[in-house]
């Protein structure tokens, strides 16, 4: 049986999604373009007339650079680590024979809450913390050590909690590479190492940009992290927009921040998506793969 | 007259492989592969054939035993310092490089000038027959072109031996028979030792110089195609290469004729007394099981003039099932509750001559010398 649909039911399928995210996304995001181009009422919130002050305000302190950069070195920092952690862990687990068990155990952490995770670490972090105690009773150091309220301890806190969106990503294509190419190349004269970076990366691009993705982003975004274990020295953009929304409450103020926040998160998709369209120019070659059609010869 | 000394280029001494310390994959085999030969590895899955490929490959090392090339003893050496390329089941052409990456990725890496590697690639692609696919992503490839990728790809460094694991498995039955031609003219061109793993008896028979029939972990036989086809040493050998009939008795009498060959009466259960040539020693009393080939039985309605005392054996049965096959017809015939296995070449078709059909009383017969004794004990030599 052929079902034929007429062209303007299509529409009417999709409404719902559209309404979705019309309602939940694109609403709210326009409300902070527009609240960022107005003027903090006394009290809060935002009122007439329209103007760039906010902007300008933002852009002419120092302090809001400074907190710019940081978050992004951050989250690049924490990104990077995230990515060579993540690595020989995901090809550790996607050659072995427990993979459920280990995948379990990389998932465990997940079942407590994220708050409760970040209090864990001030108790290991603090200075009469695990570490700091142990140091002391070993007699390495007399004094604690400050190992709280650093821009590194918000990265350690970081790759903690977002670890398991590298590490899956990159799992899921080393568990669908062929690993007869490893030998295949070895058998062609590479090292073990050579057949590594010319065979296996990049045939697993596409899970170590997703993982990039969805450790940067969320990172760049943090809120919680910094405001427990940053201090000043580590406090990141979310907690700058927080501040200008709840302390100084300055809305027009905290949304153009937002607004400057969106665009410098858009564009890291762009990136991704700039990467992953390669292959989508190669989708009739894909199909072609995927109903197999072999055995013609063009001569 | 010279005297040819044989250079060998792979050679297995005892070799053993044990998985997982109680998994004997291969067990005590020992080959003598010569050089330029096209050597096949013939045997149902799980026989250890692959493995042995890729012991000599450099993937797996041996439990016990040594495996030499060009008669040194290569155990240790990585596969990436073997004199020894591999064509691989699924040809593993790195999806991320284009034809002419994937034939070059060797020369890439022993950092061959540009001007060489170009050279090196075109020569391969004229070899197999890829002209104008060079740029091709390894996906826009069909399975023989692919086939074509992978064998580039591992001729190129010029490698003492080429290890070839099932490389026309995933091609359907037409191409199959063509790659096999192309492969046979490669080998003929390159003029180096192919070592082929297939499970497919027909391949191994039609391509290669010698053979070795696995079963086990247990090399079964060795030999030429001929030789391994007409005096197979065990049931399990006379049954995989091709089909064959089973039947056995007890040795009633050995006698000479001519004062050279002998013949022994075979006293069955349900073919009365048969003659067999005797191609290995057996003794009188003893109890022996026989082979014979279906295209060696004639078949006919009507009754052969044979006269006595000749070394025919003739049978009277019934067609018990016809099958068929457009150049040959495929008979099943009942001998006193025994099915023999025969074929007729319909060499001729003749529309008034009748054709034997189902339930056909017939008479079958062969000649003495067609049918072959088997050893009992399963022919493994060690």
């Amino acid at each position: 049986m052929k079902v034929i649909l007429k062209k303007g039911f299509n529409v009417f399928y999709s409404l719902p999604g559209f309404l979705w995210l019309f309602v939940f996304f694109i609403i709210p995001t326009l409300i902070i373009v527009v609240f960022s181009f107005l003027t903090p009422g006394l009290y809060g919130g935002a009122e007439m007339p329209f103007t760039l002050s906010s902007y300008a305000r933002i852009f002419s302190s120092s302090g809001f650079w400074n907190i710019l950069w940081r978050t992004i070195y951050i989250s690049a920092i924490s990104t990077i680590l995230c990515l060579g952690l993540a690595l020989p862990v995901s090809y550790f687990i996607a050659t072995s024979k427990h993979k459920n068990f280990l995948l379990n155990l990389v998932i465990i952490p997940f079942w407590t809450n994220f708050l409760l995770r970040i209090f864990g670490w001030m108790v290991i972090l603090g200075s009469n913390g695990l570490i700091n105690s142990l140091l002391f009773n070993l007699g390495i150091i007399e004094n604690p050590l400050n190992l709280l309220y650093k821009p590194w301890s918000v990265v350690i806190v970081i790759i903690y909690m977002y670890l398991p969106y590298m590490i899956f990503p990159i799992y899921s294509s080393i568990e669908k590479f062929n690993f007869n190419l490893l030998e295949a190349a070895m058998d062609l004269g590479a090292t073990r190492s050579k057949a590594f970076w010319k065979v296996l990366i990049p045939a697993i691009k596409g899970g170590i940009a997703a993982g990039i993705l969805l450790v940067f982003i969320p990172a760049l975004g943090s809120y919680a992290i910094p405001q427990l274990v940053g201090g000043t020295e580590g406090a990141m953009l979310g907690n700058l927009i927080a501040r200008e929304l709840m302390v100084s409450r300055n809305w027009p103020s905290s949304s153009a921040i937002s607004v400057v926040f969106l665009i410098i998160t858009t564009f890291g998709l762009f990136v991704y998506l700039r990467i992953n369209n390669r292959k989508v120019k190669n989708l009739k070659y894909v199909l072609r793969e995927t109903y197999d059609i072999e055995g013609k010869e063009n001569e | 007259m010279t005297i040819e000394l044989k250079k060998y280029s792979v050679q297995l001494n005892k070799v053993t492989k044990i998985f997982d310390e109680n998994f004997v994959a291969v067990d005590e085999v020992t080959l003598d592969i010569e050089q330029g030969e096209f050597f096949s590895l013939l045997g149902p899955s799980g026989c250890g054939k692959t493995t042995i490929l890729r012991m000599i490959a450099g993937f797996e090392d041996p439990t016990e035993g040594i495996i030499y090339l060009n008669e040194k003893n290569i155990l240790g050496i990585p596969p990436n310092k073997r004199e020894v390329n591999t064509v691989f089941q699924n040809y593993a052409l790195f999806p991320n490089m284009t034809v002419y990456e994937n034939i070059a990725f060797s020369l890439r890496l022993k950092k061959f000038s540009e001007r060489e590697i170009q050279n090196k690639v075109m020569e391969m692609l004229n070899l197999t027959k890829l002209n104008g696919h060079e740029n091709k992503k390894t996906n826009q490839l069909s399975g023989g072109q692919k086939q074509r990728v992978a064998i580039a790809r591992a001729l190129i460094n010029k490698p003492t031996v080429l290890l070839l694991d099932e490389p026309l498995a995933a091609l359907d039955a037409k191409l199959r028979q063509h790659m096999l031609v192309e492969l046979d003219n490669i080998h003929e061109e390159v003029g180096i030792t192919f070592i082929y793993v297939t499970h497919d008896q027909s391949e191994a028979m039609s391509i290669s110089d010698h053979l070795a029939v696995m079963n086990n972990g247990n090399v079964i036989q060795m030999g030429t195609p001929v030789e391994v086809y007409e005096s197979p040493v065990n049931p399990f050998v006379a049954n995989f290469i091709g089909e064959t009939n089973f039947f056995s008795g007890i040795v009633k009498d050995i006698k000479t004729i001519k004062n050279k060959d002998k013949y022994i009466t075979l006293q069955t259960k349900r073919f009365g007394e048969v003659i067999c040539f005797m191609d290995r020693a057996v003794e009188i009393g003893s109890k022996i099981q026989v082979s014979l080939r279906p295209e060696k039985i004639k078949i006919s309605t009507k009754k052969p003039n044979v006269p006595a005392n000749t070394l025919i054996n003739f049978l009277q049965g019934k067609v018990e099932e016809a099958i068929y096959l457009g150049n040959q017809t495929k008979f099943t015939v009942d001998i006193n509750g025994q099915y023999m296995k025969t074929f007729k070449q319909h060499i001729r078709y003749l529309l008034d001559e009748k054709m034997i059909e189902w339930k056909d009383d017939v008479y079958i017969w062969w000649f003495a010398d067609d049918s072959y004794l088997l050893d009992e004990t399963g022919g493994i030599k060690k």
